[in-house]
């Protein structure tokens, strides 16, 4: 069995808005292995987001409740003070965003900023900037020396990519979080932007937590995936397993909504009604509003978590006798 | 067999390069690049490409928003280089557009309603039919008629880019041009779209054409697929050959690129192509794909490929296109 890195405990964050709050993650349990790949997929306004800020303590502040352990190699990183949060950003977990042209800044050139991140650990200059062409070789950039001479308006969006990725890398960090990191490029370059993240599992044995609404992401590299809807995570398991066998009707309809085959098979599956705003905690399931088999205990009663089978979680009352109540 | 709905001869749209305001330059951005293409009525055409490959500008081509600097285009019998004021109006109410981001192409300060009957009131439509009519169309997408008097920031993502598709559909248009109708909206919602767009094109018998670089809702939803690289078009023909099995190296690595939607897919054998699409500036002669093909031989270098037909409806700007049969 694998190291566990990153655990999430009940962890729940809800924003202060006029009227009360808005429940924007509710009761989220999740852990990341080393070396593990983990999905985060869910479709806009599920809280997906909320979780990787909240767990590098980069949300807003001011208006925000958050409750729950986020821990990472048995320490609570809700108690961190600022001074260490500081450190363990960059060092020990890493992060990656959708545009890398709002990360980047447009003044200095690329090598010079994926430099600054590595005399952080203290490693003198001409050292320094030779490890910045070997990052730029790791991940496959064309003309390393050019480029890390380049500024970012000088490149391309799968190149600036490549530079988020190896300013990541240049301290090695255990854990990244990857928040849609190929949502703005083409699909080839997002298949190239694949196959680094896949390398780098291999080589650098790196935890990473992939947060995407993109199907074809998760089906791709996975290792396994958490299927969140309006805040919750309603399904987690190996990524085979949930493609193969969905069960909660959420997961269900949404991977028949996928444009798999041709007009010709059919129309798609579609999921009607709208995601309501969770503004105080009634127990309900949130899906209850949209799902075919909805009965009245469902909007009443707040579903837990039932273990089916290893490490396959759903939480919905149809596969509540199939399994045994998770222990968390 | 009556006329194609679309045909395009040799369609190009060269932009000059300025260099600063009083210098001119002799460069020129070939963003759409002698294309030959014809469109049956009621076809839907997926257009596929990476970004910078002129999808949009030949779309604009069609619209009429940007004239074209060389070849034909016949659009329904109207040729676009000389036809007569009154042809060209019977053309725009003829061709509608739906655009990627419906949130960004509503009038935030009109009501739904209005925005509907705007197109109708500027080719002329009495008032009281254009209001008939807006409902109408409405309905035609599903929608309540409630909405009539919503403003955009009422309604979600799905919602506006119905409202879009119903304003588009207000002068009862033969050809539809949908660019990027579905990227910005989730799986759910796409899936809702996707299945609109097919009950509508089934009703009213329209013409599509489709721009998106998603190519498994492109597999989905086409009759064909039109391929276009740095310009030109590379490949088309009906959607299951280019998408299964493609004759331009490209398409082939296009396709290989689609992400998977099924895990146990993993094991497929896949060519990721190397490499940036380039730029369209000081394009080098001969092939324009000749830097990233992994099959390219001095030929290649030396001459920019002509169409080659290879079925009936299926053509190919290469000169070794790929053996069908092996693949």
């Amino acid at each position: 069995m694998s190291e566990e890195l990153l655990r999430l405990e009940h962890l729940s964050i809800d924003y202060k808005v006029k009227g009360g709050y808005l429940s924007a993650v509710n009761d989220v349990n999740l852990s990341v292995n080393r070396g593990e790949i983990l999905a985060v997929v869910g479709e806009s306004g599920c809280g997906k987001s909320t979780i990787a800020h909240s767990i590098m303590n980069l949300l807003p502040g001011g208006n925000e409740v958050v409750t729950g352990k986020i821990i990472f190699k048995g320490k609570d990183l809700r108690t961190c003070t600022r001074r260490e949060m500081e450190a363990i950003r960059g060092k020990d977990i890493g992060m990656i965003f959708q545009n890398p042209l709002d990360s980047l800044n447009p003044v200095y050139k690329t090598g010079k900023q994926v430099e600054e991140a590595i005399l952080l650990d203290g490693i003198d200059r001409l050292q320094a900037w030779n490890k910045v062409l070997d990052l730029y070789r790791d991940v496959k950039m064309p003309d390393a020396e050019v480029r890390a001479n380049s500024f970012p308006h000088e490149l391309s969006g799968g190149m600036r990519q490549r530079v988020m990725i190896a300013m990541m890398l240049s301290r090695n960090p255990e854990l990244l979080i990857a928040d849609e990191p190929t949502t703005a490029l083409d699909v080839t370059i997002e298949a190239q932007i694949l196959e680094i993240i896949k390398d780098l599992k291999k080589t650098y044995d790196t935890a990473i937590m992939l947060i995407t609404h993109n199907f074809g992401l998760v089906a791709e590299v996975a290792d396994k995936i958490a299927v969140m809807y309006a805040g919750e995570v309603i399904e987690y398991g190996d990524v085979f397993e949930i493609f193969e066998k969905p069960l909660h009707p959420y997961t269900k309809l949404l991977m028949q909504a996928l444009p798999r085959r041709t007009k010709k098979e059919g129309r798609l599956q579609t999921i009607d009604g709208n995601v309501p705003k969770f503004m105080d905690k009634k127990p309900c399931c949130r899906f209850a509003n949209r799902c075919p088999f909805a009965t009245e205990r469902c909007s009443v009663e707040f579903p837990g978590e039932t273990i089916v089978s290893g490490e396959h979680m759903v939480r919905c009352f149809l596969h509540e006798t199939e399994g045994k109540e998770a222990a968390v | 067999m009556s006329a194609p709905m679309i045909e395009m001869r040799g369609v190009e749209k060269y932009f000059r390069v300025s260099r600063g305001l009083f210098r001119s330059s002799n460069e020129q951005v070939k963003a759409v690049d002698h294309i030959t293409l014809s469109v049956e009525e009621g076809e839907i055409v997926g257009l596929v490409g990476e970004s910078g490959s002129g999808k949009t500008t030949l779309a604009r081509v069609l619209l009429s928003l940007t004239k074209m600097t060389g070849g034909e285009a016949i659009i329904d019998g109207v040729n676009l280089g000389h036809a007569s004021k009154a042809d060209m109006d019977r053309l725009h109410r003829e061709i509608a557009v739906v655009f990627q981001d419906p949130a960004s192409n509503l009038n935030p300060r009109e009501t739904v309603e209005s925005s509907i009957m705007r197109p109708m009131i500027i080719h002329g439509v009495p008032r009281s039919k254009a209001k008939e009519k807006a409902k109408e169309v409405l309905e035609m997408v599903k929608m309540d008629l409630q909405y009539l008097d919503s403003f955009p920031h009422q309604l979600s993502g799905g919602q506006l880019q119905r409202i879009a598709i119903a304003r588009a559909l207000a002068l009862s248009p033969k050809i539809m041009i949908l660019d990027e109708p579905t990227s910005a909206l989730d799986v759910s919602v796409q899936a809702q779209i996707l299945n609109l767009l097919l009950d509508l094109q089934e009703q009213l018998h329209l013409t599509y054409i489709i721009i998106t670089h998603d190519l498994n809702v492109i597999k989905y939803i086409s009759d064909k697929i039109a391929v276009m690289y740095l310009g030109r078009l590379v490949e088309f023909g009906p959607a299951d050959v280019v998408g299964n099995t493609p004759a331009h190296p490209y398409t082939k690595g296009l396709m290989d690129a689609a992400p998977i939607l099924d895990p146990r897919d993993r094991g497929k054998e896949k060519e990721i192509m190397k490499g940036d699409p380039g730029s369209l500036i000081n394009l080098q002669a001969g092939c324009r794909f000749y830097a990233r093909c992994r099959y390219a031989t001095p030929e290649c270098k030396e001459k920019d490929p002509d169409d080659l037909i290879l079925a009936p409806g299926h053509q190919v700007a290469c000169v070794h296109p790929l053996d069908i049969n092996r693949a």
